[in-house]
């Protein structure tokens, strides 16, 4: 009985456990059905998703940023170069207590508040991951004192980058720009441009001069690698690649002998200088002085010398000779005289008794002649080479405003030349519409007068004056001035060699160019306002003073150069070109603040042109008065 | 010697052993040193360390295969004491490690008491339920929950939830064999959905609830702890349906995936030879499985039966809850590929296990009382 409920019991519970088991053995296949079904969602339905993924972990598309074109003067003196740089970066993600770390960093290699200063900018500028420099420039010493450490600073790297160097430094600093760093603002423009893609990788863009305005065949093209690459980002191994295309070498027209004998010229003066040749607008010197170090902006200028250059009184980052604006002053009066001949307003012959001042009909008020009492008899030749200012008072008188402004206008006052640099203005041609939009105020006779003389509203450029100065030297042709002579892709292969322009051609009339012109040459002789400069000088030296006032002189009151504040004592300018029968340089020479032509901007001009045509070093000027 | 005497010393050596299980056991292990070796990135050193913790582990089953039921039954009281006393020791003596108290130093060799606790709860549950002899009252299963919850709660604090959680599972799966009413089977279903918040509150660590929580948006943390899933699951999707080929996968030899040789290996599996290996290898642990599964049900006692039954089903556990994390569908807790995974702690829990799967089937029946 008892072995009977045993049994029973027995079997009972054998036949519930195989219900479990069973259950279990359902619960096991369905539980895998489950895992069978995920893998197929993962490795049918998902593939393609999980491929793509697979594919962007492992391959890394790293840009191969091409070298920077160089860039040369017109007999291969090397302007802009590139260099390998060590830079030490840090990924701040990588490092556990950055502060602490760049405390130690520091007991290493020289890290000066300054860097610190930049790093943090850039870092609060850009993700964790990115590697960012804190010191560039390393030295070798350094480069070896670092990796020596380099143990002790996980997330620290040295790395090697191409460096932008401008070996002639301040000299061409104004023509040549620099590079900077690329900011959000250059990638907001290379993205409207459809220019970004060419950019990965690269880390600086031309900022300004001809660095900005050729950055297109400087640059080159950027190449690509892709490389396999393990979880950490270690390249493996490389899949394909497309080589970079270096950029373009240029070589410019500029002679980089000529422009230091132009600086050299200056002394201690301020101002610019522009040489050009007229047969092609070839630009051969082009001084703004004083310059700055481009080599300071190329990995970002710290903020005591952006300061220093900022802030400096003589404002050597202002470019005088392309965005300074002048009054001509009397330079402005062989474009006057021409507009008198060719518009039938005198004649050569004409002339008349000069009485020191010119009054407009029906007014008391005298605009006074430079020199009191006046010049005697003036006839035009007369009246260019001793610039006479009532004779071009009275010039100014009978052409009229608009006559002026039309005829003027032709030189390119007012307009841009189209020089190959970026940032030029454009001056003034005053007009009466101008005053009205400007001022809303009326033409008055006695604007028309001063206008006569180059002061008034007249401005222009230093540039605008050498291109004027062209076309005169030129008999009206005009070219674009430019910089760029040539250029030529990193195999040397010639790319493009015509930067000639040739804009336009005034139609003048032969006998009145000859006569301005005669009359010009006759300013550099014994009677001229620039005759000291032209003692001995074996070509022939056309060239006209001028004086751009920079503060008004009172009616009544006498402009005394002693009595004013350095700053504010009137510029000194002078226009030439040589030899004057078959013109071979245009010159253009503004002096700040040193009074008036014929004293200092015209010897500039000879020494200049002495070094041009005869190869002779001209020794420095000593500062006038 | 004759070949009748080699006849009899194979016989000898093999009379215990089930040819079928060790076949499965044998093709399971190949496929792990296949993959263990793209894994490493081809290096055979780990391979031929892994052969010995295999030979090791077979050794062990050999052995274990030989011991008849009867010893096993009286060893079962010994070694779950043995365990607890070596857990007790662990919380008061134990070596940190990773911030979790684990190990034990004996002086002569660091050990882990959990492991052996994951044979030794199942063994003595069953040796309970077969003491009573007579059909299991509620009390018996009240004994059986605090044989269960005892040591459950001592590795709990190390802490190290996911071995916790396989012995819970283990011991379950005996109560539950052993009959345990549906009702309160429904009631503990109950009991847990209502404690699931409590323990995420006040049970687990941080480290533990982020794996949770990154389970089911590993895009949340993905470069932190959701980084092992997302790999994993990229690996798993790019291998698509026939896969990248053996020492192909990029995923894997390009040192994407966390540890490629033990818990993840799947995904470096999953990889190279694709849907197609994965149900290979998927049909390999169910023929595995289904042979445990027909021993169990010919095991003679109740103590074999329960004990059979649990390993089994905690085998597939395992099998489940690693490829289950793996591809993403589970929490990332460490455990490992049975008999694929590189490590020979497991190896030889494992085969412990199936040596006494073996010694069940092929002891002679002992006719029940």
């Amino acid at each position: 009985m008892n072995d009977t409920v045993e049994l029973r019991d027995h079997s009972r519970e054998i036949r519930h456990f195989r219900i479990r088991l069973v259950m279990s053995a359902v619960i096991v296949v369905i539980l895998f059905g489950i895992l069978l079904g995920r893998f197929f969602y993962l490795q049918v339905m998902q593939a393609e998703h999980y491929t793509t993924l697979a594919e962007a972990n492992r391959i890394a598309i790293q840009p191969l940023v091409p070298n920077r074109g160089l860039i040369f003067d017109r007999n291969g003196e090397i302007l802009a170069q590139n260099y390998t740089a060590y830079t030490l970066e840090i990924i701040p993600d990588q490092v556990k207590d950055l502060e602490s770390a760049i405390h130690e960093l520091a007991t290493v290699i020289e890290i000066t508040p300054e860097d610190r200063r930049r790093f943090n900018k850039l870092k609060r500028e850009s993700t964790r991951f990115k590697s960012l420099p804190i010191r560039s420039r390393l030295t070798d010493i350094e480069v070896a004192r670092f990796a020596e450490n380099q143990y002790r600073f996980p997330g620290m790297d040295i790395k090697a980058h191409p460096l932008r160097h401008y070996p002639q430094g301040e000299l061409v600093s104004h023509v040549i720009g620099y590079i900077g760093r690329i900011n959000d603002k250059d990638l907001e423009q290379l993205e409207a441009d459809k220019r970004l893609k060419n950019y990965h990788g690269s880390t600086h863009i031309g900022r300004i001069g001809i660095e900005k305005s050729y950055e297109n065949a400087l640059h080159g093209q950027t190449g690509f690698e892709q490389v396999e690459t393990d979880a950490v980002g270690r390249p493996v191994r490389t899949l394909s690649r497309e080589a970079p295309v270096a950029g373009d070498d240029l070589t410019l027209s500029l002679d980089i002998g000529l422009q230091q004998a132009a600086i050299d010229a200056f002394g201690e003066y301020r101002g610019a200088l522009i040489a050009l040749d007229p047969s092609n607008g070839e630009i051969l010197a082009f001084v703004s002085k004083p310059g700055f170090d481009p080599n300071l902006f190329v990995d970002g200028i710290d903020h005591a010398n952006w300061r220093l250059l900022n802030e400096s009184i003589d404002r050597p980052l202002n470019n005088r000779a392309l965005r300074g604006v002048y009054p001509p002053g009397s330079t402005f009066k062989p474009f006057m005289a021409l507009a008198g001949l060719e518009l039938g307003k005198r004649s050569v012959r004409y002339g008349f008794s000069d009485p020191g001042y010119f009054s407009l009909p029906g007014s008391s008020h005298r605009f006074r002649d430079w020199k009191p009492g006046g010049h005697g008899w003036v006839d035009l030749h007369k009246s260019l080479v001793i610039s006479c200012d009532t004779y071009y008072y009275t010039l100014a008188h009978d052409l009229g405003i608009t006559n002026i402004h039309n005829f003027i206008g032709q030189f390119g006052f007012g307009k841009e030349t189209g020089i190959d640099i970026p940032g030029e203005v454009s001056g003034l041609l005053p007009s009466p519409e101008w005053k009205k939009k400007r001022f809303n105020q009326n033409w008055l006779p006695g604007d028309t007068i001063s206008v006569g003389i180059g002061q008034g509203f007249n401005l222009a450029t230093p540039l605008q004056l050498a291109y004027a100065t062209m076309l005169l030297a030129n008999d009206g042709k005009a070219y674009r001035p430019h910089f760029v002579k040539q250029q030529v892709d990193h195999h040397k292969n010639l790319v493009e060699d015509d930067f000639v322009t040739e804009m336009f051609r005034l139609n003048l009339k032969p006998e009145y160019l000859d006569h301005i012109k005669r009359a010009l040459v006759d300013v550099t002789r014994p009677g001229g306002t620039a005759a000291r400069a032209g003692v001995n000088v074996a070509y022939t030296f056309a060239g006209k003073t001028g004086t751009s006032q920079v503060i008004n002189i009172k009616q009544g009151e006498r402009y005394n150069a002693n009595r004013i504040n350095e700053r504010h004592r009137d510029h000194a300018l002078f226009i030439a070109f040589a030899p004057a029968e078959d013109p071979k340089i245009v010159l253009t020479v503004l002096v700040e603040n040193s009074g008036s032509g014929g004293s200092t901007a015209a010897p500039i001009a000879r020494k200049v042109l002495d070094y041009f045509f005869l190869g002779k070093i001209p020794e420095p000027v000593e500062k006038a008065g | 010697m004759s070949s009748f005497d080699i006849k009899r010393v194979w016989y000898y050596f093999t009379r215990y052993i089930d040819n079928f299980l060790l076949a499965g056991i044998f093709l399971l292990m190949l496929t792990g040193l296949i993959v263990l070796y793209s894994a490493t990135g081809g290096n055979p050193g780990r391979v031929i360390s892994q052969m010995i913790n295999m030979v090791i582990a077979l050794l062990v089953m050999w052995v274990v295969a030989n011991v008849s039921l009867q010893r096993i039954m009286r060893l079962a009281l010994p070694i779950y004491v043995l365990g607890m006393i070596l857990l007790v020791a662990v919380a008061l003596f134990g070596e940190v490690q990773n911030g979790a108290r684990r190990w034990l130093n004996l002086g002569f060799a660091h050990i882990q008491p959990s492991e052996l606790l994951k044979i030794a709860v199942p063994l003595m549950i069953a040796w309970y339920f077969d003491k009573v002899q007579i059909t299991l009252r509620w009390r018996d299963y009240v004994v059986a929950v605090i044989i269960l919850l005892l040591p459950v709660l001592f590795i709990m604090r190390q802490p190290d939830l996911g071995t916790a959680l396989l012995i819970l599972i283990s011991g379950f799966y005996v109560i539950f064999l052993a009959g345990l009413s549906w009702r309160v089977l429904a009631g503990l279903a109950v009991a847990v959905a209502v404690s699931l918040p409590l323990l995420w509150s006040f049970g687990m660590h941080d480290y533990q609830r982020k794996r949770v929580m990154t389970m089911f948006d590993p895009s949340q943390d993905a470069l932190g702890a959701g980084y092992h899933t997302i790999q994993s699951s990229i690996a798993i999707g790019s291998g698509g349906i026939s896969g990248k080929g053996w020492l192909k996968g990029t995923q894997s030899q390009l040192d994407f995936l966390p540890e490629p040789s033990t818990d993840f290996i799947f995904s470096v599996f999953s990889e190279e030879f694709g849907l197609i290996g994965n149900c290979l290898l998927l049909s390999l642990y169910l023929i595995v499985i289904g042979r445990c599964l027909i021993i169990t049900a010919r095991a003679p006692t109740r103590f074999t039966r329960l004990v059979a039954g649990s390993i089994t089903l905690t085998f597939f556990t395992y099998v489940f809850v690693n490829m289950g994390m793996v591809s993403g569908i589970l929490p990332v807790v460490g455990i490992p590929l049975p008999l694929v995974s590189y490590g020979g702690t497991s190896m030889v829990t494992i085969l412990l296990g199936f040596g006494i799967l073996m010694s069940i089937h092929t002891h002679p029946k002992l006719v029940k009382t």
